[in-house]
């Protein structure tokens, strides 16, 4: 017998090009998108005894959104428009004049901060009607978060030299102390159609 | 010593590149385990909210979706054109909520379980009425870190 004969070999050197360009497809096509959106912590259910009852909160300390069927603001009993909100709603969180209209000043010493006077009992309750729409809804919770983030970004800047998110998570929590986000998530009212 | 060099030239060999498809194959699977084609077939169309201060989720493991919204075209014949709730696959009336929530979270491990989030994905055209049922009953779930999914917009001035 000869030689055995040999099957020929199969190049493979583009194999890897096939891979790759297999690879590149998956990473161009699946989603690595990450989902974006407003956090928020609902409060614990009620206990099954419980009963509406008016809370004790000081009439100062409350700032009141309301939102209308037809997506206007009453803020404060007063209307308003939506652009607007941010500067009432970061005026109502400082407190800096010491407006008795306005929520209590509390001197508080804050690790890295010293001393501050921050509204900490103030409580930010935002109230829809059945038939708001969803995106009026955001927009409101959206105005609110951003005048916390404003008022921590101008501390921050004006205490570290640095925007909120730049800092370390101590510094961070030290801001956080003194502007904390207290949006209440409150049980809605059927307001609008009975006055 | 001397007779082992033979007098060929030397020469460098050959990278072998026979294994690279290989590497390539598994970095293929890897990519093709850890990334979702995407998370359910969409039976309502949400279209989400604009919002500019918006944070990422970070954890996709823990977190569940909600979605709120209109029926797509095909179903609008057996479902209506009203407003719907779709979770996991399937629609689904506000009532089974709960039990959905808690099977999702005991799906989880025990650890992870106090981490769940659930993401409202809501269509911006929604009226409240349905979303302030949908947290009403995470409240009564226990289910108490939510976050309402919108996309980044930049801010007005």
């Amino acid at each position: 017998m000869g030689k055995k004969r040999s099957a020929g070999e199969i190049n493979s050197s583009s194999m890897a090009d096939i891979a790759f360009l297999l690879l590149i497809f998956f990473l161009v096509t699946t989603s690595m998108s990450t989902s974006t959106g407003l956090s928020r912590r609902l409060p614990p259910p009620p206990p099954p005894d419980w009963k509406p009852q008016e809370t004790e909160i000081n009439k100062r300390n409350l700032f009141e959104v309301k939102i209308n069927s037809e997506n206007k603001l009453l803020v404060q009993k007063v209307e308003m428009s939506l652009g607007e909100l941010k500067e009432k709603a970061k005026e109502f969180i400082k407190n800096e004049a010491n407006d008795p209209d306005m929520p209590v000043l509390f001197k508080v010493n804050i690790p890295l901060l010293g001393e501050m006077s921050i509204t900490k009992e103030h409580v930010i309750s935002l109230q829809n009607d059945v038939d708001t729409q969803y995106q009026a809804y955001i927009d409101v919770q959206n105005e609110l978060v951003a005048a916390y983030n404003e008022l921590r970004d101008e501390l921050s800047k004006e205490r570290f030299g640095k925007l909120y998110n730049e800092l370390d998570e101590e510094h961070q929590k030290a801001i956080q102390a003194v502007y904390p986000m207290k949006i209440s998530e409150a049980e809605p009212k059927k307001y609008g159609g009975t006055q | 010593m001397a007779q082992i060099r033979k007098n060929k030239e030397r020469s460098t060999p050959a990278l072998s590149t026979s294994s690279l498809p290989d590497i390539i194959f598994m970095f293929l699977f890897f990519f093709m385990a850890i990334t979702t084609m995407k998370e359910v077939t969409f039976k309502v169309r949400v279209s989400n909210p604009l919002a500019s201060e918006v944070e990422k989720l970070e954890n996709k493991s823990l977190t569940r979706y909600i979605y709120v919204g209109k029926p797509m075209e095909e179903y609008k014949k057996v479902y209506g054109s009203e407003t719907r709730i779709q979770l996991g696959d399937a629609f689904a009336d506000v009532s089974e909520l709960q039990r959905f929530i808690v099977n999702e979270r005991s799906a989880m491990k025990e650890e992870e379980q106090p981490l769940m989030v659930v993401s409202i994905k809501a269509d911006k055209e929604t009226k409240m009425g349905i979303i302030n049922d949908i947290k009403k009953e995470l409240r009564n779930a226990n289910a108490l870190k939510i976050n309402y999914a919108a996309t980044k917009r930049s801010k007005i001035d």
